[in-house]
C-alpha cells in the first residue's frame, strides 16, 4: 500500500479544510514562483520525466501534450482549458477535488497556463456540480484575493484570469473538441481532427485541454520532483491515481493509490470486499463504463495500469471500476449501460447516432430473452461497424463495453436467446417492426 | 440524443430583471470581445433560475437579441443540453441517477418511490404542482449510490425508507438537508478507512 507521506490529495475526505489556510499548511502555493521562474522548458521537462499520463481516460503523456503548444505567442492568445466535465459512469474522482482539494487545480492552473504561454483559463464544470462549483468560486475569489492568480500571478510576472464554464448534462462535452465546441457557445457536437486543439483549439487559438485530476498533481510533481513520481507505479505507468470502486462492494469509496496496484486489493483492502465474497464476483469495469470489462479469472490477477489493462484488452480509462456480483443480470447492466450511450450519442455520425440504439435496442430484448441466435452475431456486427467510424472515440466508448460483454458472456446471453428467428417460424408476427416506435415512450 | 417537449403554455415576454441583468453582463466580460456568444449557456441558466426552473421560449428569443446570435442557434443550445428544462417543472424537480453503478445498487427502487410518491410519470408534476421527478443519466456519484439531485443538491446513499421522507418533506415545501443519508464522510470508505489516518483527527 501507498505510504501517506506519498499522497498527493492529503484531503480526499475533507479532514483538513478546503479553504485557502488550510490548503496552505498542506503545502499549496508554496514557492509557486520559484518554480516558475525556471521556465517553460524546465517544467515542460520535469513533467515528460516524471512520465505523467493524462488522467482523463486517453492516458496521453501530458508533458508532450504541453509541448505541441507553439513556444512563441503569435497573433493568437493561447488557452488552457480544464476539463471538469466529469460523466463516465464510474468515475466520481473530479468531484472530490473540485471539492476539497481546489487550491491544487488552481496551483496547477497556473503552472500549466505558464508553461504553454496561456494568459487566459477556463474550467469547464459539469453543470449537475453546481456547489462544487460555488466552492471552486470561492477558492478562485481567495486566490485572487491573495494575488495567487490575476495580475502578476503569486509574483511571477505572469497574468491568469481563471473563469468557470458550466455544462448542461452532455456527456459527450468530456470529449475535448465537443468541450470547446460547447464554450464557444454551440452544442456540444465534436470537431474532426486534426487540426489538434494545441494548435487550432478554442476560438482558432492554440488551446491546452488537460483533466482537473492531471493539472492538479503537477505542483506536487515539481515540488518533490519528477523522480519521485516516477519512482511511484510502474515504468510508463508512473504515479499515483485516484480510484473511484462502486459497484457491489461493501464500502464502495474513492482511494488515491500507486498505479499498477492489483484490482484484487483494491477491492479487499480498500472496499472491503465484494458483497457476498470473492466467489460472488460476476465481472469488473475496470475504468468507467467504456472500458470492456474483466472476468473473474482475469479481475483475480490484473494490476490497474494503462498497459496491463490493454493486453487484457480492456482500459484503465478514468480508473472507475464498477464492480458487478453474481446478484445482478449482467445482461441488464449493459442494456443500462448502451441506454447511456444512446441518449448521450450527440447525433453528429450516422454510425453512432443509430448504432448506440440498435445496440440498446437488442441488448433490451437479450435481457428479457426475446432476441434470436442470430442477433447475438449481428449485435456484434453492429459494434464493429461503429467502431472506428465515428468523428470521435465516443463511438469506441459504446461500442468496447458491447464487444467486452460478448467475449465474456455469449454462453449466457446464447442460453438465454437460444431459438430461431421468428420470421422463420411462418407465425403472423410482424418480425421487422419498427422498433424505434416502441420507444416514444421513452423520449 | 435525448428529445424535449417543448411547454404549449408560453408567456408571451421575457425579459431579465435589474439583478440578472448584471450577472448577465458580469459573465459577458469572462469571454473575449466578438466572442460573447459563449455566454448563451450561462444566460440560459440565469433565464431558468428566473423563471421558475424552466426556459420559455420567449426567453430564448430575448437571449439570442441579447448575444446578436440567431434564434435558431440559441433554440440549438436549449434543446442539446439535458439540463435546460423547456416546460415547467416542479419547485423541487427531482433527478435520479439510474446508470449501472447506480442500478446495480438500487436505483429503481428510489424510481418507484418518486412513481407512488410525485407522479406515476416522468415529468409530469405532482398533485399540487410543486414537485416532479425525472431519471437521467450518471450525475457523477457513483460510490455514493443510489443518489438524487434535488434542484441543486445531492441526496446520496439513499434507501427506501430515506427517500420516501425525502420525497415527503419536498412534497410539503421544505428543503431536506443534502449529503449521505448513512452519516458517512463524504467518499471515505465508512468505517475501513485505511489511509491518511493520521489526519483523520487533525
Amino acid at each position: 500500500m501507498l505510504k501517506d507521506e506519498d499522497r498527493i490529495f492529503k484531503n480526499l475526505y475533507n479532514d483538513l479544510g478546503a479553504d485557502l489556510s488550510s490548503s496552505k499548511k498542506r503545502g499549496d502555493w508554496t514557492n509557486t514562483k520559484y518554480y516558475c521562474e525556471k521556465g517553460r522548458e524546465w517544467i515542460i521537462d520535469e513533467v515528460k520525466k516524471s512520465e505523467l499520463r493524462g488522467r482523463g481516460g486517453a492516458g496521453f503523456p501530458t508533458g508532450l501534450k504541453w509541448s505541441f503548444a507553439p513556444k512563441e505567442v503569435g497573433s493568437r492568445p493561447h488557452y488552457l482549458v480544464i476539463n471538469a466535465d466529469e460523466s463516465e459512469p464510474g468515475t466520481c474522482k473530479d468531484r472530490d477535488i473540485l471539492r476539497f482539494e481546489p487550491h491544487k487545480l488552481l496551483e496547477g492552473c497556473l503552472i500549466s497556463a505558464y508553461a504553454v504561454n496561456a494568459h487566459v483559463c477556463y474550467i469547464y464544470l459539469r453543470g449537475e456540480y453546481y456547489n462544487e462549483g460555488v466552492e471552486l468560486q470561492k477558492a478562485i475569489d481567495e486566490a485572487y484575493k491573495d494575488n495567487l492568480i490575476g495580475k502578476n500571478a503569486s509574483g511571477t510576472g505572469w497574468d491568469l484570469d481563471i473563469y468557470i464554464h458550466y455544462g448542461a448534462g452532455a456527456y459527450i462535452c468530456g470529449e475535448e473538441t465537443a468541450l470547446l465546441e460547447s464554450i464557444e457557445g454551440n452544442k456540444g457536437q465534436p470537431r474532426l481532427k486534426p487540426p489538434f486543439p494545441a494548435l487550432v483549439g478554442l476560438y482558432g487559438c492554440p488551446t491546452i485541454v488537460n483533466n482537473v485530476e492531471t493539472v492538479s498533481v503537477v505542483p506536487t510533481i515539481l515540488r518533490k520532483g519528477s523522480k519521485w513520481f516516477a519512482s511511484l507505479g510502474k515504468p510508463k505507468n508512473t504515479g499515483t491515481k485516484i480510484f473511484c470502486i462502486s459497484g457491489n462492494v461493501n464500502k464502495p469509496c474513492n482511494v488515491e493509490e500507486e498505479m499498477g496496484i492489483p484490482l484484487k486489493d483494491l477491492i479487499d483492502t480498500h472496499a472491503g470486499g465484494v458483497i457476498g465474497g470473492w466467489e460472488n464476483l460476476q465481472a469488473v469495469i475496470p475504468g468507467g463504463s467504456s472500458m470492456p470489462l474483466l472476468n473473474k479469472e482475469i479481475s483475480e490477477k490484473i494490476t490497474m495500469d494503462f498497459d496491463s489493462l490493454v493486453e487484457n484488452k480492456s482500459g484503465l480509462g478514468t480508473a472507475g471500476i464498477v464492480v458487478i456480483n453474481k446478484d445482478q443480470d449482467i445482461i441488464k447492466c449493459f442494456a443500462r449501460i448502451a441506454r447511456f450511450y444512446k441518449h448521450e450519442s450527440c447525433g453528429q455520425c450516422t454510425p453512432c447516432r443509430e448504432g448506440s440504439g440498435w445496440m440498446w435496442r437488442i441488448l433490451e430484448r437479450m435481457a428479457k430473452g426475446e432476441a434470436s441466435r442470430e442477433e447475438v452475431e449481428m449485435l456484434f456486427d453492429v459494434t464493429k461497424q461503429i467502431e472506428g467510424h465515428t468523428i470521435c472515440a465516443f463511438g469506441e466508448g459504446s461500442a468496447w463495453p458491447v464487444q467486452g460483454l460478448l467475449r465474456n458472456f455469449k454462453k449466457e446471453i446464447i442460453k438465454r436467446n437460444n431459438f430461431d428467428p421468428l420470421i422463420k417460424s411462418n407465425k403472423d408476427i410482424p418480425y421487422l417492426v419498427d422498433q424505434h416506435l416502441l420507444e416514444k415512450d421513452n423520449a | 440524443m435525448s428529445l424535449k417537449k417543448i411547454s404549449k403554455d408560453q408567456p408571451e415576454k421575457f425579459e431579465f430583471n435589474l439583478q440578472n441583468l448584471e450577472a448577465a453582463k458580469r459573465i459577458l466580460s469572462n469571454y473575449p470581445k466578438g466572442k460573447e456568444k459563449s455566454a448563451v449557456m450561462a444566460l440560459l441558466y440565469i433565464a431558468q433560475r428566473q423563471n421558475n426552473n424552466w426556459i420559455p421560449l420567449s426567453a430564448v428569443k430575448y437571449i439570442a437579441k441579447f448575444l446578436n446570435m440567431p434564434y435558431i442557434k440559441v433554440y440549438e443550445v436549449a434543446t442539446f443540453y439535458s439540463m435546460y428544462n423547456l416546460s415547467p417543472v416542479g419547485n423541487f424537480h427531482v433527478q435520479i441517477c439510474t446508470t449501472t453503478p447506480c442500478m446495480i445498487r438500487g436505483a429503481y427502487k428510489i424510481v418507484d418511490v418518486c412513481k407512488k410518491k410525485i407522479s406515476e410519470k416522468e415529468n409530469v408534476l405532482s398533485e399540487n404542482g410543486n414537485c416532479s421527478w425525472t431519471e437521467v443519466e450518471c450525475l457523477g456519484a457513483c460510490i455514493n449510490a443510489p443518489m438524487m439531485q434535488i434542484n441543486n443538491d445531492y441526496y446520496e446513499d439513499l434507501d427506501i425508507k430515506q427517500s420516501e421522507k425525502i420525497i415527503d418533506e419536498v412534497l410539503m415545501g421544505k428543503k431536506p438537508k443534502p449529503g449521505s443519508y448513512r452519516g458517512r464522510i463524504n467518499s471515505e470508505p465508512e468505517n475501513n478507512r485505511k489511509t491518511l489516518l493520521d489526519l483523520k483527527n487533525a
